[in-house]
């Protein structure tokens, strides 16, 4: 069996009287791709500045690459790489200067070639005497990867490192994280998109703090048991609001020409389809599989409903 | 690599980095090169305690031979100088209320006659004494003034009312500064003033610039302790520091004709430590104030303080006991009387040593308070 590379139990955390991380427990296998999924302000950045000795959890306990998240913070900070959700390398240095600096910080040998490789490795080689801080979004991305990378970590902690990145930059950058899982690496991505947390091999889902979900996507969505029918045909901004009124529907989104409409319950939910497609024979009615979004969104608004 | 040499890769990087970003900032750089000398230039020239050319009215009366004497002799000493001569009592008052005279001399109609009668006639001199320091010198010599300017006249038959000679002969050595050069006392407490303000600022901005750009989470995240990143920006700035010091003392010799009259490696031993006591200071207020603005805050409340409570602008000797002792824990303090101590006295490290331990405890004190508040998380 592989070891584990995180291992955290019940931790929480406070900021003043806001509760902003509930009894965490978190099992991470070495070489995994773990997305770290939940909509904003459901403590993932938290959560993840509290694996990397960032903050100290007000109760709780556990492991990072097998030192303990309270006292051993300073080996975990070694072995981790961690990329911050807003850039924070420093704008008025140059891409190169900025990797020999964090090269330094972590005392990594033979810095200059290392920071060459770096600079090759992510393509940033003819870039490397332009300062960070007139760098474009998908340019400072790669940079803060490269950097966090640069003393070879066994753990890289990426916090919503693809938001504001266009696609193709983001292609490129899920790539490298697949080549880096391969070859031992074990990665804990926090996202808000849907196609990214499906190229994880293993999800978690947080909303105010708790943690929802957890499995990879087809577990969690086949243990949410949710249904999901595809509605199509004529004026269907007239029909969504009759659907939205029946019981058993909690949502309905418009996709294009294709109404998405989804349930808590397959089963009450099917039987609302079956009254709704005899009223309205012009329409086509038919189940779909349910994703990880209408499984997310359904989560969501559980937790929202006991905040009532 | 071993735990010494790992901590020394990063101490260096700290510092590479720090200078980098410094030779970036123009603006900061130009200020700290900038404010040394427009400030000596300026409080050089500006600051004197010993006003003299004062403006002065007399109101004469009398048309005598004496009065005439007395107003040359006030005109001779430097200290005053009669810019009117008024008739009328009101408009004398209104001039002096209205800050346009400092001193208004009044001699009375029978003045020579009375004086040749031996009757001891009064002068009246009335003095803006709003600001003390304006006015206390040229009072304090007024009397010597009269008396010589009357020496003259008084001969012959009149040789009876010239004043006697004293029956003690007083002999003032005025030491180390001869001639009272306002500029001895000043310049080399610029040298003090001008490393607080710009020293502590600076740092203090340090860290809390990190803080508020967001970088400080990314130095945090990465092994550097506390003690490598604190020192690390500290010795850029001890190199500014000593650049601004020798800027200042190449002022003080070939501008201000400030005497060096004793050593000079003692000198920066001693500017070394005042350097890093402040630097210090201000790398703690960075680790204690949440954005830059609060520690600009904190780094005024500690300058002004040290401005006026140091002995820099105001005699120290003359302030209430609990000032002084408020005085005695700013290293200003006593960095002034090791620097005076050390240009004008030729004093040496045995001498100085009363004022140089208090400096060095209180570099202490705020490196332990500053490694106590550095925050090892974000917490």
């Amino acid at each position: 069996m592989r070891a584990l590379a995180i291992d955290v139990h019940k931790l929480n955390k406070h900021f003043g009287a806001k509760h902003v991380v509930r009894d965490l427990s978190l099992h991470v296998l070495g070489g995994e791709i773990f997305g770290f999924l939940g909509p904003n302000g459901s403590g993932k950045t938290t959560s993840i500045r509290m694996l990397c000795g960032l903050l100290t959890p007000d109760s709780g306990s556990g492991t990072c690459l097998g030192h303990d998240v309270v006292r051993e913070t300073a080996a975990i900070k070694r072995e981790v790489g961690y990329m911050t959700q807003r850039f924070s390398l420093w704008e008025d240095l140059t891409i190169g200067e900025n990797l020999d600096f964090i090269g330094r910080m972590y005392g990594v040998r033979s810095r200059t070639a290392a920071v060459a490789r770096a600079l090759d490795r992510f393509g940033l080689a003819e870039r490397s005497d332009q300062l960070a801080g007139t760098l474009s979004g998908g340019w400072k991305q790669r940079l803060a990867l490269a950097a966090c990378m640069l003393h070879e970590p066994r753990l890289l902690l990426l916090d919503e490192p693809t938001a504001g990145v266009d696609p193709k930059a983001r292609r490129d950058f899920w790539q490298e994280i697949h080549a880096l899982a391969a070859t031992g690496v074990t990665v804990l991505v926090s996202t808000h998109y849907m196609d990214e947390a499906e190229r994880c091999h293993r999800l978690a889902y947080l909303a105010s703090g708790r943690l929802l979900a957890m499995g990879t996507a087809q577990e969690i969505v086949a243990r949410r048991g949710l249904g999901a029918w595809a509605v199509s045909g004529p004026e269907l901004s007239a029909i969504t609001r009759t659907l939205e009124a029946l019981a058993g529907v909690d949502h309905v989104t418009a996709f294009g020409n294709v109404l998405h409409v989804t349930g808590r319950d397959a089963r009450s939910l099917g039987e609302a389809m079956g009254i709704a497609a005899a009223s309205h024979p012009a329409h086509r009615f038919e189940p779909v599989a349910p994703g990880l979004e209408d499984v997310f969104i359904s989560l969501m608004d559980e937790v929202r409903d006991e905040a009532r | 690599m071993s735990r010494i040499a790992a901590s020394w890769s990063r101490f260096t990087g700290i510092v590479v980095k720090e200078l980098i970003q410094l030779r970036r900032d123009r603006l900061t750089f130009g200020m700290m090169i900038g404010i040394p000398v427009l400030q000596l230039l300026l409080f050089g020239f500006a600051i004197n305690s010993d006003p003299k050319h004062l403006p002065t009215a007399i109101l004469v009366a009398d048309q005598g031979v004496f009065s005439r004497t007395l107003v040359a002799g006030l005109q001779n000493s430097g200290y005053f100088d009669v810019v009117r001569s008024l008739r009328h009592e009101d408009e004398a008052r209104q001039a002096l209320r209205a800050g346009q005279i400092q001193f208004l001399v009044q001699i009375p109609y029978d003045f020579s006659r009375r004086l040749v009668r031996g009757e001891r006639p009064a002068l009246l001199v009335e003095a803006d004494a709003t600001d003390p320091a304006a006015t206390s010198n040229a009072l304090a010599a007024l009397s010597g003034v009269i008396d010589t300017a009357l020496a003259h006249d008084l001969k012959g038959p009149l040789a009876a009312l010239a004043p006697g000679a004293s029956p003690v002969e007083l002999r003032v050595h005025r030491r180390y500064n001869p001639e009272g050069l306002t500029q001895y006392n000043i310049v080399p407490g610029l040298l003090g003033v001008i490393l607080t303000m710009t020293m502590v600022l600076m740092t203090g901005l340090a860290m809390t610039r990190e803080r508020e750009r967001g970088t400080f989470e990314n130095l945090l995240a990465t092994p550097a302790r506390p003690l490598e990143v604190m020192t690390g920006k500290i010795v850029p700035y001890i190199l500014i520091g000593l650049i601004q010091v020798v800027l200042v003392l190449i002022a003080a010799r070939w501008l201000f004709a400030v005497p060096l009259e004793g050593s000079i490696v003692l000198l920066f031993l001693v500017v070394l430590l005042f350097i890093a006591t402040n630097l210090a200071l201000g790398i703690t207020i960075s680790s204690l104030a949440r954005n830059q603005l609060q520690a600009m805050q904190m780094t005024f409340f500690f300058f002004l303080p040290s401005i006026l409570l140091s002995g820099f602008m105001f005699p120290f000797r003359g302030m209430p006991e609990w000032a002084q002792a408020l005085g005695s824990i700013l290293p200003l303090t006593h960095f002034l009387v090791l620097v005076r101590g050390i240009l004008l006295k030729g004093s040496t490290t045995t001498e100085l040593w009363p004022a140089l331990w208090p400096i060095g405890a209180f570099l202490a004190a705020v490196i332990a308070i500053g490694l106590l508040f550095y925050r090892r998380t974000l917490d």
